[in-house]
């Protein structure tokens, strides 16, 4: 398998007026050609920092993140980007949402439009191409937000914990959509998470990080091929991995 | 959203109650002020209260018919409105552009602050004379006044909205590869149209108060120099006459302001 990403030991350190934090110390890891990893942690331990890193937000202190064999930069269009809420415009429509990122890049071909339109189309929004945010519910508004993602063509998905701003019912029926979406697409996706459930029902790895300063402490390797999230949610192991990745975790 | 037809009974009851209230409302805010009106004639007719002093509805109303007919009104409000408008369309300008560029740089925004602030804090009224001096006698020393007055309190307004735009959509664009003038064109104006109307509204009130205080130190024309005038011969009524033709024009160009909120802001932000 090709590697898309390489994460070849990076630090990170925030600098304030008062203090500095090593948020990530010496990190490594790669991430193959249609994979989709999940990031997890105890909480605060810099699962958001390590996803600004890969996605060129912000510049690593030291090491280098490669995608395709080139150091990344925000913007790069082999990068898509998916944050905790679904941010849309409200003050504009949903098809002119999905345009933003091709209006920033310059990309506004009659070409790039119908991609979008399509995308629309199959994930069932069509008839709200004209709609605004507000009329949406939730879990429609945030496959809105993976379309304006992928819209520009991504090979790489970064996701943000996606769900966590919905509620359960929603979180899984959209978390299954989003699994079937990116894999239809064939996008490599890193899915950064608190919720472990989660990150076993679409992971084909698991990246379980380490207290601040995020160093990685095991990669677990699942089984569960292309089953989808709510599949696996009803097999018999899920809960076994549930108990493995909790004890990781909460071990020191 | 599902647009209903058929309503149970039980809503166009409900429907019907909010309706009423509504209507109820309206008939209280008007028998208040005919009552007021209705009291204060007849206290002054009756000489209760000293009619000299007071003045009185119907007079007043018959004085600005007079005003309408001999003593150029309609002059006097031009002049007022030509003055208010231009401090008003200047400071607004004026107030977006700086906070825009107070925004676009911190180092700037750093530098401008502390000036921002002690010009607030500054009674502008103080200045006066100095602008009476330096832009002369006329107009423009009142147009001045009306921008000086205004146009603090437009850049703060502003710039409170530009900064406190959301810090994710900003990331969001970011991800895309935007650079800051993106952002500001994409994001930062658009979502802080309502910070701009509020501050339409804020510059609005700020310039008429600017453009009477300038008519009330220096002027030959204008609804605030016919109140300085009047009340200096000591007729009240030519002082009241001008009080309530200026309420109306605030009045009708605040409506204008808030029609334009209507047209302009036909989405809904939402908790998220």
């Amino acid at each position: 398998m090709n590697k898309l990403l390489e994460i070849k030991s990076v630090s990170h350190v925030y600098h304030t007026k008062e203090n500095e934090t090593i948020a990530v110390d010496d990190l490594s890891f790669d991430v193959f050609k249609g994979e989709f990893i999940s990031v997890i942690g105890p909480s605060g331990c810099g699962k958001t920092t390590v996803l600004s890193l890969i996605a060129g937000l912000l510049p690593p202190s030291r090491g280098e993140i490669l995608i395709s064999n080139t150091p990344v930069k925000a913007g790069s269009d082999k990068l898509g980007y998916m944050l905790q809420k679904d941010q849309l415009f409200p003050w504009r429509t949903i098809e002119k949402n999905v345009f933003i990122p091709l209006e920033i890049k310059k990309k506004l071909t009659d070409d790039a439009k119908n991609y979008g339109l399509n995308l629309l189309d199959k994930y069932g929004l069509t008839s709200f191409r004209k709609s605004y945010p507000y009329e949406l519910s939730g879990g429609m508004r945030q496959r809105v937000a993976l379309i304006r993602t992928l819209v520009a063509k991504p090979e790489l998905l970064l996701l943000d914990e996606p769900f966590s701003a919905l509620d359960y019912q929603t979180r899984l029926s959209v978390c299954d959509d989003v699994y079937k979406i990116i894999t239809e697409q064939n996008v490599t996706a890193v899915l950064v998470t608190h919720d472990i459930s989660e990150a076993i029902s679409v992971s084909d790895r698991i990246i379980v990080l380490s207290k601040r300063p995020s160093k990685v402490k095991h990669i677990f390797e699942l089984d569960y091929g292309k089953t989808t999230p709510l599949k696996r949610r009803e097999t018999s192991n899920f809960s076994k991995w549930f108990e493995l990745l909790y004890k990781e975790i909460t071990n020191d | 959203m599902i647009n209903e037809k058929k309503y149970s009974l039980d809503h166009i009851r409900f429907l019907r109650k909010e309706r009423n209230e509504t209507i109820f409302v309206y008939v209280l805010r008007f028998s208040l002020l005919a009552l007021l009106l209705l009291v204060w004639e007849i206290l002054a007719v009756n000489n209760v209260i000293d009619p000299f002093i007071t003045s009185y509805p119907s007079k007043i109303f018959t004085t600005v018919i007079e005003l309408f007919k001999h003593n150029d009104l309609l002059m006097h409000i031009g002049v007022t409105l030509y003055e208010t408008f231009l401090g008003f369309i200047i400071s607004v300008v004026a107030g977006f552009i700086i906070a825009l560029i107070m925004w676009l740089s911190v180092r700037c925004r750093r530098v401008l602050e502390p000036y921002v602030v002690v010009l607030n804090s500054l009674p502008k009224i103080a200045l006066g004379p100095i602008i009476i001096v330096w832009f002369g006698s006329g107009n423009k020393a009142i147009i001045a006044m009306a921008v000086l007055i205004s146009v603090i309190v437009c850049i703060m307004t502003m710039l409170g909205g530009f900064l406190s735009t959301d810090k994710d959509k900003i990331l969001l664009l970011k991800s895309f590869g935007a650079n800051k003038w993106q952002i500001m064109t994409k994001l930062v104006i658009p979502s802080n149209l309502p910070t701009f109307v509020n501050m339409l509204k804020i510059a609005l009130g700020m310039a008429w108060i600017g453009s009477i205080m300038g008519e009330y130190l220096v002027s030959k024309a204008g609804l605030g120099y016919l109140i300085v005038y009047g009340s200096q011969v000591f007729k009240l009524d030519l002082v009241m006459a001008s009080t309530v033709v200026l309420l109306v024009l605030s009045a009708l160009m605040y409506a204008f302001i808030t029609l334009f909120e209507k047209l302009a802001i036909t989405y809904k932000t939402d908790s998220n």
